[in-house]
């Protein structure tokens, strides 16, 4: 019966022998009959047409001074993959293809210089994910876009005057006065545009600045009224149109009509639970979502935003909340301190806002434990939006409540961050993309 | 008095130094801050390029290029447009719409006199000025 095709990993193990006694510059026969093995039987080994094994592998190593595992396990895996996906990823324009087959070789003669480009290759990819998500920012984030179109704009005035000055020393004193002045203006321009750039990654979910966007301004609605509509619990829906016209900021469609939906579906969270029935049973609940889910019929989700939505001064604790759909895009939020969530681009992956989505229908709770120390319980669900039916695509989305916990947990708490740009915690597995801090 | 050439552009500096390397190289040259009445000056002026920036206040750029491409009376009017660098998606839309080039901010002066040249007078002499297109 012929011998089992070898596997991959194994089927190197005889050039490895090989590969080793050509460095050691032994013969083929000489190293056979030092085993006691005949050359054209070592021949087929080195080739890989036989398998070997137990004392005769041990005899060879030692023949050829090396571990046993040298020879039959090769590379360190771990290398060895590395290896093989910087050669996947190498891209169009980097010459030959790399000879993939022969890593073991290469790792076993060359294992600085192979560490090396598995380290390299593991940077560039990092560095590649890291453009990737700035890039990705530029493009929606407006506030970053703005302030990158007046740097640009800056460094194009500054550009194309200098380029005037050096290029023609010959000037009109009174234009090379104009000049000069403009490209101090400009300059002050700048450092200011960079400075504002700067604060912005830092504080990416910043409060400063004005609304500019239409999520911008309903969350800005939101934020004035602490969450809390009393006219809306007192009147429902009707409440919205009298509500929206007497604040600022609502007179651009797009804005209103986002806010008339938010506040809709206000409305109906009201409606469903009224808040005289809904702070009694909270306070008695002390204020956990998990007694009064009985109370909104079974939905979660609905509870969890009632809680936000509880006017002040019933000792309630501050509560976070975050709703994104199932693209994961953030639709809805209420700023807690201490806790950063990305009014664009994706937060951390760990949330349970994101882990919902992976079990809908399935309420977690947790205790998130943050990079500043900081922990907050969270309570997620996902859910669709309507009822069920035949032939309808649900609708889903994801809902997250966030309490901070005064007493932090020592054990069993979920390490998560603000979402990897802004993450110091390196070794995740689940990072995306490096972090920009230092 | 060469070839006369509209510049829409909001920033003041910008405005005067493409201005001034322009009238040196021998252009007529106007220019206009406002997006919402760009049009209007276009129609004034009957200008025979214009260099129109994306990001304007009262109108954007493409939007004036796509009123410029709808009407016969300016749908072959030379546009270039000025866009930031990293936003390809203005590059892309400005291409898409009609426009016959397009410059990133920021651009070198010999960049812009270039493609100016060329948008001008396509089949020009490449060193000639805005004196000849």
């Amino acid at each position: 019966m012929p011998p089992a095709p070898p596997t991959r990993r194994n089927a190197l193990t005889g050039s490895r022998i090989r590969e080793r006694r050509t460095v050691l510059g032994r013969k083929q026969s000489d190293l056979a009959r030092a085993v006691g093995i005949s050359a054209s039987y070592l021949n087929l080994i080195e080739h890989n047409r036989r398998r070997i094994g137990g004392k005769l592998l041990v005899d060879i190593a030692r023949e050829l001074d090396v571990e046993p595992a040298a020879l039959r396990e090769g590379a360190d895996a771990t290398l060895y993959d590395s290896l093989q996906t910087a050669a996947q990823d190498r891209g169009p324009g980097f010459g030959p293809v790399p000879e993939t087959d022969r890593i073991d070789e290469l790792a076993g003669r060359f294992p600085g210089w192979t560490g090396l480009i598995a380290a390299q290759h593991k940077r560039i990819a990092g560095l590649e994910g890291l453009v990737d998500g700035l890039q990705d920012r530029l493009a929606h984030d407006p506030v970053l876009a703005d302030t990158m179109h007046e740097v640009l704009s800056t460094v194009a005035a500054i550009r194309s005057t200098a380029d005037i000055l050096v290029g023609d020393p010959e000037i009109d004193p009174q234009w090379r006065a104009r000049f000069h002045r403009n490209l101090h203006e400009e300059a002050e321009r700048l450092s200011s545009s960079a400075t504002a750039m700067l604060a912005h990654f830092e504080d990416p979910g910043g409060r400063s600045g004005p609304p500019s966007t239409p999520e911008e301004s309903v969350e800005a609605l939101f934020d004035a009224a602490d969450h809390h509509f009393p006219e809306i619990e007192a009147g429902g829906a009707d409440a919205i149109g009298p509500l929206l016209d007497g604040h600022d900021g609502m007179a651009d469609a797009a804005t209103r009509a986002l806010a008339e939906d938010q506040l809709r579906r206000y409305a109906a969270d009201a409606t469903r639970l009224p808040l005289v029935d809904f702070v009694e049973a909270a306070r008695a609940a002390e204020f956990a979502p998990e007694p009064l889910v009985a109370l909104a019929g079974g939905d979660v989700a609905l509870v969890l935003r009632r809680l936000a939505a509880l006017p002040p001064g019933l000792g309630a604790p501050s509560f976070g909340l975050a709703i994104c759909d199932a693209a994961g895009a953030l639709i809805f939020r209420r700023r807690i301190n201490a806790f950063s969530i990305p009014r664009f681009g994706a937060g951390c992956p760990l949330w349970p806002l994101y882990t919902a989505l992976t079990r809908p229908m399935s309420a977690e709770t947790t205790v998130l434990d943050l990079p500043t120390g900081a922990q907050f319980r969270a309570w997620a669900m996902c859910q669709p939006l309507g009822p069920p039916g035949f032939e309808t695509q649900a609708v889903m989305q994801a809902t997250m409540l966030l309490r901070p916990l005064e007493d932090t947990v020592p054990e069993g708490a979920r390490p998560v961050g603000p979402g990897c740009a802004l993450c110091p915690r390196e070794a995740c597995e689940a990072r995306r993309v490096a972090s920009v801090l230092g | 008095m060469g070839a006369r050439v509209l510049l829409v552009e909001d920033e003041a500096n910008i405005l005067e130094a493409i201005s001034f390397l322009l009238s040196r190289d021998g252009w007529e040259v106007h220019g206009h801050g406002n997006g919402g009445t760009a049009l209007e000056t276009i129609a004034r002026l009957k200008p025979d390029v214009v260099v129109l920036d994306v990001m304007l206040p009262g109108r954007s750029g493409l939007d004036i290029l796509r009123d410029l491409r709808a009407d016969p009376a300016t749908e072959r009017l030379p546009v270039l447009m000025l866009t930031a660098k990293g936003q390809a998606k203005d590059r892309d839309m400005a291409l898409a719409l009609g426009a016959n080039a397009y410059l990133t901010k920021p651009f070198s002066n010999a960049e812009m006199l270039e493609t100016l040249r060329h948008v001008a007078d396509p089949d020009g002499d490449p060193s000639s000025t805005g004196s000849t297109p």
